[in-house]
C-alpha cells in the first residue's frame, strides 16, 4: 500500500469516524478507531494519540531529493562498521522523516541545512551536493563537523550539522542495531542483585557492612513478607 | 450539538471526584464499608495488565519517535501519565508576573500512574513548622495521628526501606530495598567524604509480595509506564479495581465535573458533570461528596459551585479555597564520571527510580532559609530512548584516548560511534526536592473571562517563589557540586546563578502542588476542618493534597493515603452515627 492509499484510508476511516463521535451517544463508541498504517505508538493510546500517529505517518516531509542527500548524510554521521550496520540499515532516515512532523520547529532548519549544502557545493564546485565526489563531499562536511575548529561564517553549517548529529545518533542508539553495538543489557525480567563481584571489585567497592542484612535477597522474592509490631521482617 | 441536564434516578451513598491517590483509597475504605460508591474520573479506563494498555517491556523502536516526549505525554511516548502541562481545550490562566505550571492527568489512576514512587512519610517537625521558625502555619493534626495510617498504608501497598531511626524520617514497615547501582556506590563514597547521609530509597514497589493479588517486582526499571504485574502502585490497580471486585463500586470514565450541588441549607447533594463522551451534562445525588480531583482542580470545583447559601463556592465562606498554593522547591545538576567511562555492560536497570537517596541533614538555626530538602540521585545504564547521543558537539571532549589526548568536539564516523558507546552509563546526577513557605498571596481563582471546552470556567495561577526558596536553591547548587566532585566526578554545564533563580523550577513543575483548601481549627483560615470536612458544607470531603498545611520536603502521596484513609473513616464513623 502507498502513502496516497494510506492517505484516503484515513480519511474515510479512522479520521472520518473520529470526527462522527463528537456529535453522537456512547452508544455509537462500536466504531472502529483502529491504526490503518503501521508505525504507531502501541500502549494505552488515547484517540486523539491514534489519528495524530496515522496523520503524521500518512505525510511526508523530505522531497525525494532531500532523502536522497538525508540517506548520504546519515551514514557519514553513523557509518557501518567490523560489527555493526549503518545508520540507513538502522533506520534512521524514516525515523527523522518523522520527527520532522512531529516536532516542527526542525523543519526549517532541516530543509534549510540541506538546501545551504546545495547553494555552498555550487558556490565552490560549481555542482550539488549529492553530484561532489567523496572528496569533495567530505571536505564540506569537514567544514562544519568540528564545532570548535569551523570559522565564523560557517556556523549556520555547525548549527545544522549539530542538529543531524543528534538525531542521526539517537536515532541510531534506539534501533535494533544500535541496541547490539552498545551492548545494551536490560529491559528483560530479572533478580537484581547488585553489582557483578568482579564490577564490584575493579572500581574498589564493597556493598556497606551495616546494610548487607537489609537488602534484598533474591532467593526470598517468592515470600510474602509479614513483620513485626515494630516493623522488623519476620516472615 | 443539543445540550441536556439529565439526572440519574439512583443515588449513592458517596460520590468520589477523581481516582488517583486521595479518591482510589476513599473508594476503596468506603466501599469496604459496606457503602455504595460512584467513582467519577475525568479520563479513560486505564489498566496495563492488558495488553492494549501495556508500553511495559517495550523497546524504543515501537515508537515512531523513539519513545520522546509529546504534548500529552511531556515525560515520554510510553509514560503513563496522559494528559501533560498543555491539555487541549482545558486551558487555565496566570497573573502578570507570575508563574505556575499545571500538571494533570486524565485517566483512572490520575498521576499514580507514573509517578516516582518515593513514599516518604511527613516526620513529627513536618506537622509543627510555625511552633518550630514561625513561618506558615501548624497542622491542626500532628505525626501521632496519622501513625497508625501510616503503618496501615506501609503494609497495604508495599513500600521498600530500611530502618534508621532518623527522628523526622519516621520508619515504617518496610520491604527489603535493592542494592545500590554501581553509580550510587559511587554518591555514596562522595557524600560521605562531605559528611551527608545516604540511605536506602524508600519506594512503593514490591520487591516481595505482600499478598496474592499482585505480583513482585521483576526490575525493568520503567514504574513510570504502569506495572502489568501490579508490582508497584497506582491507584487504579491497587486501590480502585480492587474497591471494584468486592464492593459496591461504579465507575463513571470521561466524566468532567463542573460543580457540587447543595440545598437550600448547603448540604452537598451530589455533583453535576459533563460527560466528554457525549458533552451533556449529568447530574448524580448522593449523601457525602468527597472531592479527589487534586489539589487545584478540588479548588476549581468548590469554587464554581456558588448558591445563595454558598455565594463564593461551596467551602469557600473563609475565602481561603485556593490560597496557600503551593509547590516543593527543585533543582538538579549533572556530572560525568570519568571511572564510568568504557564501563563493563551487565543489566543494571534496578526498580523505576533511585535505589538511595539523602533525606534532610542540616539543621536550618545555622542556614540563610528555613525548611530542608532531600535529593534524589540518578545515572545508570538505562534503557536509551530519544535523546541518547545528542550534545556529542560538547560532551566528546570528556573521552580522551590512550595517550591522553581528548577527543574534538563533534566530528562524525566510526570515531563518534564508538565514543557514544564509551560514554554510554558515565552520566550520573542529582535532584533536590525542598519544602518552600506556604502563603496566602500565592493562589489560585476562577477566571471569569474563560472557559474550558465543557463551558466550566478556568483557574488563574498567581504563584511567586520568594528569597525562601531562591536561597535553599542556591545551597541545593553548593551541595551538588560538592557531592559530584568528592565523588570523582566531572561537572557538567555552567553552575546556575542568580540569573536563573539557582536553576530552581518554576512553581507547578516538581508536581507537588498542595494547600488550596487547607485543614485548621479555625473556620474563618482555613476551608476544612482537622477530619478534611468543609467547615461550612458537613457533608462535603477533600481527600487530596489540598488538605495539606505545608508540604515537607517530602513527596506528597504517602501522607495524601493515609490522610484519605483517616478521612474515609471518619466519614464511616459520622454516617453511622447520623451526623451527616
Amino acid at each position: 500500500m502507498n502513502r496516497r492509499e494510506n492517505l484516503k484510508l484515513l480519511f474515510t476511516g479512522s479520521l472520518a469516524s473520529g470526527f462522527l463521535l463528537t456529535h453522537c451517544s456512547p452508544k455509537d463508541k462500536e466504531l472502529d478507531y483502529s491504526p490503518k498504517i503501521t508505525g504507531g505508538t502501541p500502549g494505552g493510546r488515547t484517540q486523539e494519540e491514534i489519528l495524530r500517529d496515522q496523520k503524521l505517518l500518512s505525510e511526508t516531509f523530505f522531497t525525494d531529493e532531500e532523502r536522497k542527500k538525508l540517506d548520504v548524510l546519515v551514514d557519514i554521521i553513523m557509518p557501518a562498521g567490523d560489527d555493526s550496520g549503518s545508520a540507513t540499515e538502522a533506520g534512521v532516515p524514516d525515523f527523522i522523516e518523522f520527527m520532522m512532523k512531529d516536532y516542527p520547529a526542525y523543519q526549517t532548519p532541516m530543509r534549510g541545512g540541506l538546501m545551504w549544502l546545495d547553494n555552498y557545493s555550487d558556490d565552490t564546485y560549481g555542482k550539488k551536493f549529492l553530484e561532489l565526489s567523496e572528496k569533495e563531499k567530505m571536505e564540506v562536511i569537514d567544514l562544519i563537523a568540528w564545532p570548535e575548529k569551523a570559522s565564523d561564517d560557517m556556523k549556520g553549517g555547525v548549527m545544522f550539522f549539530n542538529m543531524l548529529r543528534n538525531l542521526t545518533s539517537t536515532g541510531y542508539f534506539t534501533s535494533e542495531i544500535g541496541f547490539k553495538y552498545l551492548g545494551y543489557k536490560g529491559n528483560t525480567p530479572n533478580a537484581w542483585d547488585g553489582v557483578p563481584n568482579e564490577v564490584l571489585k575493579k572500581h574498589g567497592f564493597e556493598y556497606p557492612e551495616k546494610y548487607l542484612a537489609v537488602y534484598l535477597k533474591p532467593e526470598e522474592r517468592g515470600q510474602i513478607a509479614q513483620w513485626d509490631d515494630e516493623g522488623n521482617l519476620i516472615g | 450539538m443539543s445540550f441536556e441536564i439529565k439526572s440519574s434516578g439512583e443515588a449513592y451513598d458517596v460520590i468520589i471526584v477523581g481516582s488517583g491517590a486521595g479518591g482510589g483509597m476513599a473508594s476503596k475504605i468506603l466501599s469496604e464499608a459496606g457503602l455504595s460508591v460512584a467513582v467519577l474520573e475525568a479520563g479513560g479506563d486505564f489498566d496495563p495488565a492488558k495488553e492494549e494498555d501495556r508500553t511495559q517491556l517495550r523497546p524504543p523502536w515501537e515508537s515512531p519517535r523513539r519513545g520522546g516526549g509529546t504534548r500529552i505525554r511531556p515525560f515520554g511516548d510510553f509514560d503513563q501519565a496522559i494528559g501533560g502541562w498543555d491539555i487541549e481545550g482545558e486551558p487555565y490562566t496566570r497573573g502578570e508576573g507570575t508563574s505556575f505550571d499545571w500538571f494533570r492527568s486524565r485517566m483512572v489512576g490520575g498521576r499514580t500512574n507514573h509517578w516516582g514512587r518515593i513514599s516518604l512519610r511527613f516526620g513529627p517537625n513536618d506537622f509543627k513548622r510555625r511552633s518550630i521558625d514561625g513561618m506558615g502555619d501548624d497542622w491542626p493534626i500532628g505525626y501521632d495521628e496519622l501513625k497508625p495510617y501510616y503503618d496501615k498504608v506501609d503494609k497495604l501497598i508495599g513500600v521498600f526501606g530500611s530502618k534508621e531511626g532518623i527522628y523526622n524520617e519516621p520508619d515504617g514497615f518496610f520491604l527489603p530495598p535493592p542494592k545500590p547501582r554501581l553509580h550510587e556506590l559511587f554518591i555514596m563514597k562522595g557524600a560521605k567524604k562531605a559528611n551527608m547521609p545516604v540511605i536506602p530509597g524508600r519506594l512503593s514497589m514490591l520487591t516481595r509480595p505482600i499478598n496474592n493479588e499482585r505480583g513482585v517486582c521483576f526490575f525493568c526499571n520503567q514504574c513510570n509506564r504502569a506495572c502489568q504485574a501490579y508490582a508497584d502502585f497506582s491507584s487504579g490497580t491497587c486501590l480502585i479495581k480492587p474497591a471494584m471486585a468486592k464492593g459496591k463500586v461504579d465507575l463513571y470514565t470521561m466524566a468532567m465535573v463542573r460543580t457540587v450541588t447543595t440545598d437550600d441549607s448547603g448540604n452537598a447533594t451530589g455533583v453535576s458533570y459533563i460527560s466528554k463522551a457525549d458533552m451533556k451534562e449529568y447530574k448524580l445525588r448522593a449523601r457525602v461528596v468527597v472531592l479527589g480531583a487534586s489539589a487545584c482542580e478540588s479548588a476549581r470545583i468548590m469554587m464554581n459551585s456558588k448558591s445563595k447559601t454558598h455565594p463564593n463556592g461551596v467551602g469557600n465562606s473563609s475565602g481561603m479555597v485556593g490560597r496557600y498554593l503551593h509547590d516543593s522547591t527543585g533543582a538538579d545538576r549533572m556530572g560525568i564520571m570519568p571511572d564510568l567511562i568504557d564501563r563493563e555492560r551487565y543489566n543494571e536497570d534496578g526498580v523505576g527510580g533511585m535505589h538511595v537517596y539523602t533525606p534532610w541533614w542540616l539543621d536550618n538555626k545555622k542556614l540563610d532559609f528555613a525548611r530542608g530538602y532531600h535529593i534524589e540521585y540518578w545515572g545508570g545504564m538505562g534503557m536509551p530512548s530519544y535523546g541518547i547521543g545528542f550534545s556529542m558537539d560538547t560532551m566528546r571532549k570528556h573521552l580522551k584516548d590512550e595517550f591522553g589526548n581528548p577527543s574534538p568536539n563533534g566530528g562524525y564516523g566510526e570515531g563518534l560511534k564508538k565514543d557514544i558507546r564509551r560514554l554510554y552509563g558515565s552520566t550520573l546526577g542529582m535532584s533536590g526536592r525542598g519544602e518552600s513557605i506556604p502563603r496566602f498571596s500565592n493562589y489560585c481563582e476562577i477566571d471569569n473571562n474563560v472557559v474550558d471546552k465543557y463551558g466550566i470556567p478556568v483557574l488563574k495561577f498567581h504563584y511567586k517563589w520568594t528569597d525562601q526558596e531562591i536561597k535553599q536553591a542556591k545551597h541545593m547548587q553548593d551541595t551538588f557540586e560538592e557531592i559530584l566532585t568528592e565523588s570523582g566526578a566531572v561537572l557538567l554545564g555552567k553552575k546556575p546563578g542568580a540569573d536563573t533563580m539557582y536553576g530552581l523550577a518554576a512553581p507547578g513543575r516538581i508536581i507537588h502542588e498542595v494547600g488550596t483548601t487547607r485543614m485548621g481549627n479555625n473556620a474563618s483560615t482555613s476551608v476544612l476542618n482537622s477530619n478534611c470536612q468543609a467547615h461550612d458544607c458537613k457533608n462535603l470531603f477533600v481527600v487530596d493534597a489540598g488538605p495539606f498545611v505545608s508540604q515537607a520536603d517530602k513527596n506528597p502521596t504517602w501522607t495524601i493515603l493515609a490522610l484519605a484513609w483517616r478521612t474515609s473513616d471518619y466519614i464511616v464513623d459520622q454516617l453511622k452515627k447520623k451526623n451527616i
